[in-house]
């Protein structure tokens, strides 16, 4: 019996310890050093760390206007990327769905933007909309190519949610593409010789039967709006005047420029939070929406 | 009627996706062509085909950036990576699903937990236990850092994946003779194929593409990787587009060459790990 338990001990440790220790070391223990960072004026380099209680917080919440121009900003962001990744991933997936000559083409050009690191992607389209939407506004005469793309807070803020629907909706349209093609045939057909509209199929029927896709899609979209980092430094560095500024490059900003780590882990923490709190709440009301088949 | 009335919608269809497919794809037109012209022709016209072919932009910016140096870190840390990553995820989700103890139950549930949790909540005091264990600076610092984040989402996937994978497999197994290690390592990780896979490849893409982490970790400039090589260099020479454009393509190549080869994957990856999600 004893050699049993010791059996089952070394299993325990062969097959999870590896996965166990790096998750400690990198996941739980600067969880908890972040909350215990987050009371103090830690400024990443001086040994001497002193505890300032909530001085951190009511620093966040009474005077620290930047993070709240970069909450507003993002939670801004959030809300249009998020409603318009989705739309124009779900018409994109509703479209390559029919059969069309060139839908796996098109599947792979959709979704090709998506695989490349959000930094590179930010370089790609500085070039375009500095020079690139320069030539296209002398070629065509429209006014919109010869906006100050990236110059102002507007502008840059757009600049920003173009590059994120053209980078994400593809990821969306694969998860929705492999959603509908479950949409059973017959349900369709039988609608359709009911005399129902095209319309009256998709609010009706396709977009219930797929709300577990839309629940997922919904998540994700939030979750990269949210987090977004890579995009915004790369296209505008939150200028001009930190007006595009996201609520993560405003914690970067705060450890790693003005060496605030203390108030920086507050900041993120709190961060964490609000991200909880708002996937939460999405998770509870699509779920409820969905429906069996 | 009704199916020429479809036929003729769908090709209606399919011209507006095709139109709408290359407004996709303009920005690596623009990309392309621009990074083989000279100065004064990006300047002076930015749409159109190069007049004159300059390929002396690639070697230029190939030895400027120093771009075979961060080739290699990027693939040393990604293969590393990943293969670790699907290593060690399937063999604790496999316990765990296997082993359905108090302790395991919760473990479970704090990895699932932490896959909420953003990367900016733990990035400053994840640098502080880097600093403490001597692995700043190093690929084995990124490589374990890599590892902590990565791990919860893939354990989840396989926790999945691996209820699904018949008991009785194992059970005759271990009647033949078989240990628990080599029924895991002869049995059951060959039937996870499909998940490891998804895993590594999806892996792969994050982690070759990651700016953010290896940029706080890494801070030689012989230990660069692609990203950030390419930013150092794009802010070098901001605004000298002949030699920015050249880079971002030396960039974006190894990732669309490795996109379309392994295209199958990536796709199906999303979508069965959209579904447990």
């Amino acid at each position: 019996m004893k050699s049993k338990k010791l059996s089952q001990w070394l299993q325990q440790l062969f097959f999870v310890g590896p996965a166990t220790l790096f998750f400690f070391l990198i996941m739980i223990i600067p969880f908890g050093m972040g909350m215990y960072y987050s009371f103090t004026d830690w400024n990443g380099v001086s040994g001497v760390v002193t505890w300032v209680g909530l001085g951190n917080f009511s620093k966040i919440f009474t005077n620290d206007l930047d993070f709240w121009n970069s909450f507003w900003f993002t939670v801004r962001f959030t809300l249009l990327g998020v409603v318009l990744t989705n739309v124009v991933g779900f018409f994109l997936a509703y479209f390559l769905t029919k059969p069309l000559k060139t839908r796996n083409a098109l599947r792979t050009i959709f979704f090709m933007p998506n695989v490349i690191g959000g930094l590179l992607l930010g370089f790609i389209w500085q070039f375009i909309f500095i020079k690139g939407f320069a030539t296209l506004g002398d070629i065509t005469g429209w006014s919109f190519f010869n906006l100050p793309w990236l110059g102002d807070a507007t502008t840059g803020f757009w600049a920003i949610v173009l590059v994120f629907i053209w980078q994400s909706s593809g990821y969306l349209m694969v998860i929705y593409i492999a959603s509908l093609s479950n949409v059973s045939k017959e349900v369709l057909e039988a609608a359709e010789i009911d005399g129902a509209s095209r319309w009256q199929v998709l609010k009706g029927i396709i977009v219930p039967l797929i709300m577990p896709a839309i629940t997922v899609c919904l998540f994700l979209a939030i979750s990269w709006s949210f987090k977004m980092f890579d995009l915004n430094l790369s296209l505008t560095k939150g200028g001009p005047f930190k007006s595009t500024e996201s609520v993560a490059l405003n914690i970067y900003a705060e450890a790693f420029q003005n060496n605030r780590y203390g108030l920086g882990t507050a900041k993120a923490l709190l961060f964490f939070v609000i991200v909880a709190i708002i996937t939460l709440i999405q998770v509870k009301m699509t779920k409820s929406k969905e429906v069996e088949a | 009627m009704e199916t020429i009335k479809n036929k003729k919608s769908n090709l209606i269809t399919e011209i507006v996706m095709i139109v709408l497919g290359l407004i996709f794809l303009a920005p690596f037109y623009f990309l392309a062509v621009n990074s083989v012209k000279s100065f004064g022709e990006i300047l002076s016209d930015a749409a159109s085909w190069p007049e004159k072919f300059m390929w002396s932009n690639f070697s230029r910016t190939w030895e400027l950036a120093r771009f075979s140096e961060a080739f290699v870190n990027s693939l040393i840390i990604t293969i590393s990576s990943v293969l670790l990553i699907a290593l060690f995820s399937a063999m604790a989700a496999y316990r765990m699903v296997r082993s359905d103890t108090r302790f395991n139950r919760w473990l479970f549930l704090a990895f699932v937990a932490a896959m909420v949790v953003p990367f900016q909540t733990i990035m400053i005091p994840v640098l502080r236990v880097v600093n403490t264990l001597g692995v700043n600076n190093s690929m084995v610092g990124l490589l374990m850092a890599n590892l902590g984040l990565s791990l919860p989402m893939a354990i989840f996937l396989f926790h999945g994946f691996i209820k699904s994978v018949p008991l009785e497999i194992e059970e005759a197994a271990t009647v033949d003779g078989c240990n628990p290690f080599s029924v895991f390592f002869k049995i059951v990780l060959p039937l996870l194929k499909p998940m490891l896979m998804t895993i590594i490849v999806l892996n792969a893409l994050g982690i070759w593409n990651d700016y953010l982490l290896p940029s706080l970790i890494l801070q030689k400039p012989e230990l660069r990787t692609i990203p950030l090589a390419t930013f150092s260099f794009f802010g070098q020479y901001t605004k000298q587009w002949d030699l920015a454009l050249p880079a971002l393509v030396f960039g974006i190549a190894p990732i669309i060459v490795f996109y379309l080869l392994m295209q199958r994957y990536i796709v199906e990856g999303i979508a069965a790990g959209s579904v447990k999600g």
